[in-house]
């Protein structure tokens, strides 16, 4: 009896808090956040930690419009529908003044469309997919990350340069690994019209058949290979194929290697002399980033990843914006973050008037082996601004708003 | 493809049947023996990883410390089997079939989170295997040398496992038991002490298979429900209980795969297990090597089947109707959802209920219905509304065609087949870019002007949602619905007065597909959005947990079942962190405390308390 | 006796290359009882499932009132007017006993199909008659899921009668009852198709109730008949004592 009372207790105290309003406190701007972090754990729980400091560094400055900010956060699972109605809870209950987050491309672009229709500002954070500012671009949805576009497109000179002939490519079967394979089969060709793709592999995101696949690209005999697996399908794919010979006398360039939530894991494998974009954090000592990786590493004592500097730029332009319009209307807000301009832990990223992309780049490099550990080796940062298509391209492809 | 690569895929096709193989022969031995359709046995597989993971950092990256640790993995996974049967399912075995789905449902969300708690979320790369991280050169290509020894594991196993079944008295008791259940329990054995050895060797099975997959694979936490999927094709196509067959199958299924990367078409990987288990089961309909069970049902016959009473019907429509009027916006969004998952997991219940056909794959419906409407609104250019009012209608094609094949089986394979077809319907729906935009989905799916309020978009949701659910209510107790529900009692006895079984039951599929499709088509646009997630496993398995949560025997329960479960979710997600294993701890005690379901058990308890 | 209702002629199967019945003929006559016996593994099953349409024979004649059976499906057989019950009784669990009969009714109106009318409000007189006459009206009300044994066995002889049978197949009638309640079925049933002119075919493992009950017994043994006649007559045969006794040799 006493277990079913407690039991009873414990529903009706869930039943309690679930039709509880929450008192809007006086004294704190909240915004709201959404993101996967249960299905992308190895990104997202980082990216947790690089916001939840971005908020105590700006409430310890006194905050913004002589408030204190609150990140209402809540997980999506991933999924489009339980995105919408998720952002639905944070702006009619919570009260939130805007939208942040995301990870996936078809949640970010879901929850962008649900940000038009409500005319409510929406910062993507991490979604790479290139629709979300071109094709299906809106006048509330503005987007932080550097895309899979101007990723792909940092990693052109390397590849034109290396003036390898047979190419072979593995990505990822759906959104991200498409439109990277897509945008980078068109970037080569312009710069290297003699260019072959002689083989394409897609397996499905998280269940590559490694073997087959790296023994597939290696029957094509490639003198290079372009892959934008990540996670354990990178990994797996990295095992089998140096295990069957696959990457001997064989370039390979591979989009996010180089980031240490998917670097790390693969220890004294890591493959030496992949082109990677990524984020060499021991290496990175501008003042900016110096700042940064300091404070994290005291305040978590753990290195930053590339997802803690996503989380903590993601909040840091959620309140510059707010500084910038001096109001939390939604439409001095979007005035606002167009053409904005901040500082990041890698540099100064602005996002544009053109079409809400922020400039913010990424490191490019090759990686290789220190302590029994990857790393990325003579790297360089690109600016984001460098790596996108002409004004003219852009506007063709973005809907007027 | 030249000879030498064809050889060396179909090496790499046998290497990747084998752990197939050892977590499929672990699920058919024990759906054999308990009837347990167990869905945490994907969850045990990736506890095999984890476990040897730590453990061969724990004994040393030597071949003694390798095989020590994969094979103390596979018994510790063991062990936690022998928790699972002991602790949660012994004490719901009598309960109506499948409901022990929804209690290892519930297993592998609390796993997850465990597995996130110890392990983190850091994909965990093993080593390669000690003294055979060398490759072997095959017709001048490389293969590794762990590869072929895997190769080999797979035959041993199976060999083992036949020795085992068929020269000791524990596997004679197996294999009666899988053969008759009722004959053991005559026979005087404990058949408590059988199952949990039973879950024992099935639970070691998954864990081995996962161990040995530590230098192929990193541990990670999306192992669980990518395998499970696998396993069950596997099971399936070979033939339930058949242990020879589950080898078959996942040597067909592997080596499938290799070939379709080899020959270049790496995109049918995601859906190829799934188009060979739908043409075995057409074909053949006990899937390979599997024999017809003994008895289509097991248990207690289902109890009469009571139409719901007119007040508390009324009182709950007025209830829904006043929920806009307490002015939280969100309110009104919850309760949108809700009555779409109401009318999905009702139109479930019509089928797998009163009809007796199970259905794994009823997201199809639901989201083709949904796509529907949004292709017919935003590529066909009809108004919002009537969009709306086709969408079903297609949804309810697809139905006519799937059901046609899917009433000729019956039991675990009819719901393997509807799973099939989902699946099918899925993969094309997530690549097909042209029409469905692919994995990212459709935007821009709105209401008109008139709906766009959430309070109008809500009554119309409650409108036709409940006139959904009122149709099917009524049909069930319409002679249409009797006859279902005397199919499922005993088809033996329909065909003898008469009745063209297989014509109703197509029919009763069309209808719940229809009516599916519609709960999809309000979905879609009160989101704005679709995805193929509509679509997917992921999709139905909510279904399902719906129909069981609420009761599967009684009217009510699914639309109770839809409300608890969406607004459980919501709310722990809100309020915890680790709010998939609450889930799953809260989803166990209903499970444990109402083995009838969430109305049964509370309409039981009524019986007992009304004053005589 | 009036004319002949079933009429079997050199019926055959196989199974295997093992003829499980081989040249079986007989008849039944309308309000005639012939019982079908023989040891286990006669063939009795074999041949009753040809009968009802769930075996297609091997080769062979089954003729119902002029008209050849062979190769039609059970639910076919049934609408010419064919009605069976089974060796394990075949109800339906979950619905009342009166909805039972009335199933079988609806079906024989053809009035399945319709699907927005309740079911049970038409039909009811005439299920509670056929209730009554198998004495099963005071259980009406009750689920089948919760009937003795005896109680399914007499609904079930109800729901064979709801089509207004000429013809009348039963299989191990009384199996798995008590001896005094096995006499007792068997004579309402024989009551019931006498009055009503009723052939009844039934297969039997009780000899009381074969010898009291039917009015001509055919024996069956590996598949062939080896006798049939009068009850006395098959009493007297030495073949069936062998058969049954497993001597005189």
């Amino acid at each position: 009896m006493l277990t079913r009372n407690r039991l009873l207790a414990g529903v009706s105290a869930l039943v309690a808090a679930s039709f509880a309003l929450p008192a809007a406190a006086q004294d704190t701007i909240k915004i709201g956040e959404m993101n996967s972090y249960k299905v992308f754990a190895a990104f997202l729980e980082p990216y947790k930690k690089g916001w939840e400091m971005a908020v105590e560094e700006v409430n310890a400055a006194g905050g913004v419009l002589g408030k204190k900010i609150e990140i209402v956060s809540r997980d999506d699972n991933g999924n489009p529908a339980d995105a919408v109605r998720v952002a639905e809870e944070l702006l009619s209950r919570e009260k939130v003044a805007f939208l942040i987050g995301t990870f996936p491309s078809n949640v970010g672009l879901a929850v962008a469309d649900f940000a038009k229709q409500r005319k409510t500002l929406f910062i993507a954070g991490e979604p790479l997919t290139d629709k979300i500012v071109w094709d299906n671009g809106n006048a509330y949805t503005f987007r932080l990350r550097t895309s899979t576009y101007m990723q792909t497109a940092m990693l052109i000179p390397d590849a034109a340069r290396l003036k390898k002939k047979r190419w072979a490519i593995v990505y990822p079967n759906y959104e991200y690994g498409q439109s990277a394979t897509a945008a980078f089969k068109k970037l080569l060709k312009e710069k290297q019209p003699d260019v072959e793709f002689v083989a394409e592999q897609a397996p499905p995101l998280g269940k590559i058949d490694a073997g087959a696949v790296a023994q597939a690209l290696a029957d094509a005999k490639p003198d290079a290979i372009f892959s934008s697996l990540f996670g354990p399908d990178l990994a797996k794919f990295v095992r089998e194929g140096s295990q069957r010979g696959a990457f001997k006398g064989v370039e390979v360039f591979n989009l996010l290697g180089g980031e240490p939530e998917y670097l790390d894991p693969l220890k004294d494998e890591a493959p030496v002399g992949w082109y990677v974009t990524g984020y060499p954090w021991y290496g990175i000592d501008s003042p900016e980033h110096k700042k940064f990786r300091d404070a994290y590493q005291a305040k978590y004592k753990d290195y930053p990843r590339l997802g803690s500097i996503v989380g903590y730029s993601l909040a840091m332009s959620a309140v510059a914006a707010m500084k910038k319009a001096g109001s939390l209307d939604q439409e001095k807000l979007v005035a606002a973050m167009s053409g904005l301009s901040h500082s990041t832990p890698f540099g100064n990223v602005t996002y544009r008037p053109l079409d809400h992309q922020s400039t913010m780049g990424a490191y490019v490099g090759r990686i290789g082996l220190k302590d029994g550990k990857g790393i990325m080796t003579d790297w360089r940062f690109v600016d984001g601004k460098d790596a996108l298509p002409s004004d003219e391209e852009v506007r063709k492809m973005r809907p007027a708003n | 493809m030249s000879y030498a690569s064809f050889v060396i895929q179909l090496l790499n096709g046998l290497a990747a049947a084998s752990s197939l193989f050892l977590v499929s022969a672990g699920l058919s031995l024990i759906f054999g023996v308990t009837r347990i359709v167990n869905f945490a046995h994907g969850s045990l597989y990736m506890l095999g990883l984890y476990g040897a993971y730590s453990l061969i950092e724990a004994l040393g990256r030597t071949p003694l410390g390798f095989w020590s640790a994969v094979i103390l993995a596979a018994l510790a996974v063991g062990l936690v089997g022998v928790v699972i049967e002991v602790v949660v399912l012994r004490r719901i075995y009598r309960a109506p079939e499948l409901f022990q789905l929804l209690a290892t449902f519930a297993i592998v969300l609390v796993i997850k989170d465990v597995a996130l708690a110890v392990w983190g979320s850091e994909d965990l790369v093993g080593p390669r295997a000690p003294g055979l991280a060398f490759p072997v050169e095959i017709l001048g290509r490389r293969i590794p040398a762990y590869d072929l020894l895997l190769i080999v594991i797979g035959p041993v196993v199976l060999a083992a496992m036949w020795l085992l079944l068929a020269r000791t008295r524990w596997g004679a008791l197996v294999r009666a038991a899988t053969q008759d259940r009722e004959m053991v329990g005559a026979l005087g054995v404990d058949q408590a002490r059988l199952f949990t050895s039973v879950f024992f060797v099935g639970a070691v099975l998954a864990g081995l298979g996962g161990a040995l997959q530590i230098p192929r694979e990193p541990a990670n936490l999306d192992l669980d429900l990518s395998v499970i999927a696998d396993a069950f094709v596997v099971t399936v196509v070979g033939g339930l209980g058949s242990l020879g067959g589950a080898f078959l199958a996942a040597v067909l299924i592997g080596v499938a795969k290799a070939f379709c990367i080899g020959f270049g078409f790496s995109k049918l990987t995601l859906v190829v297990e799934f188009v060979i288990m739908g043409l075995v089961l057409v074909m053949r309909p006990y899937g390979l090597l599997g024999k017809p069970p003994a008895t289509a049902r097991f248990g207690e016959p289902a109890p009469p089947l009571q139409p719901p009473r007119r007040w508390p019907v009324v009182a709950w429509l007025v209830a829904f109707a006043v929920v806009p009027l307490l002015g939280d916006r969100y309110i009104t969004v919850l309760m949108t959802d809700i009555a779409c998952f109401a009318l999905f997991a009702v139109s479930l219940h019509f089928i797998m209920g009163p009809a007796g056909m199970v259905s794994f794959g009823h997201a199809a419906y639901f989201g083709l219905g949904a796509y529907a409407g949004a292709l017919l609104f935003k590529k066909a250019g009809l108004p919002m509304e009537l969009a709306l009012v086709l969408a079903p209608f297609v949804a309810g094609l697809f139905a006519v065609v799937y059901g046609w094949f899917c009433v000729r089986l019956s039991g675990v394979y009819l719901a393997m087949l509807t799973l099939a077809f989902a699946q099918i319907s899925w993969s094309v729906v997530f690549q097909w870019d042209e029409l469905t935009a692919g994995s990212n989905g459709l935007v821009g799916v709105w209401p008109s002007m008139w709906l766009s309020g959430k309070p109008a978009y809500y009554y119309m949701t409650l409108a036709l949602c409940g006139l959904g659910i009122a149709l099917l209510w009524r049909a069930l107790f319409s002679p249409f619905g009797y006859v279902l529900r005397a199919g499922r009692d005993s088809p033996l006895r329909a065909e003898a007065i008469g009745i063209d079984l297989r014509a109703f039951q197509w029919a009763a599929f069309v209808l719940a597909g229809t009516l599916a499709g519609l709960a999809g088509a309000v979905f879609a646009f009160s989101k704005g959005s679709i995805s193929p997630s509509s679509v997917s496993i992921a999709q139905s398995t909510d279904g399902l947990v719906m129909v069981l949560l609420g009761g599967v025997e009684t009217l009510t329960g699914p639309v109770v079942g839809a409300a608890i479960f969406t607004w459980l979710r919501d709310t722990l997600a809100r309020e915890t962190e680790f709010w998939r294993a609450a889930l799953g701890v809260v989803i166990l005690l209903i499970v444990i405390v109402f083995p009838q379901g969430l109305v049964g058990g509370l309409k039981a308890l009524y019986a007992r308390w009304r004053p005589a | 006796m009036n004319g002949v209702v079933l009429r079997v002629d050199a019926l055959h199967k196989a199974f295997g290359g093992v003829q499980a019945v081989e040249d079986v003929a007989f008849a039944v006559s309308a309000g005639e009882l012939l019982a079908l016996i023989g040891p286990n593994g006669a063939g009795k099953s074999t041949c009753f499932n040809m009968l009802n349409g769930q075996l297609e024979p091997d080769g062979g004649l089954i003729e119902f009132e002029g008209r050849n059976i062979v190769g039609m499906s059970p639910r076919a057989i049934w609408r010419l007017g064919v009605g069976r019950t089974f060796q394990i009784t075949a109800t339906f669990a979950s619905l009342s006993v009166r909805e039972n009969v009335q199933m079988a009714l609806y079906s024989h109106a053809g009035k399945l199909t319709q699907f927005l009318s309740r079911f049970g409000s038409e039909l009811r007189p005439e299920a509670d008659a056929l209730l009554a006459q198998v004495g099963m009206l005071d259980q009406a009300e009750r689920p089948c899921g919760v009937l003795a044994y005896g109680d399914l066995k007499r609904v079930e002889l109800a729901m064979a009668l709801a089509n207004q049978p000429r013809l009348l197949l039963m299989d191990e009638p009384t199996a798995g009852m008590a001896p005094r309640e096995r006499v007792a079925l068997m004579e309402l049933a024989a009551r019931l198709a006498r009055a009503q002119k009723i052939a009844v075919l039934f297969t039997e493992h009780d000899m009381d109730v074969v010898f009291s009950q039917a009015d001509r017994i055919i024996v069956l043994d590996r598949g062939r008949l080896i006798a049939g006649g009068l009850p006395a007559e098959v009493r007297a045969n030495r073949d069936v004592q062998a058969v049954y006794l497993g001597s005189g040799h």
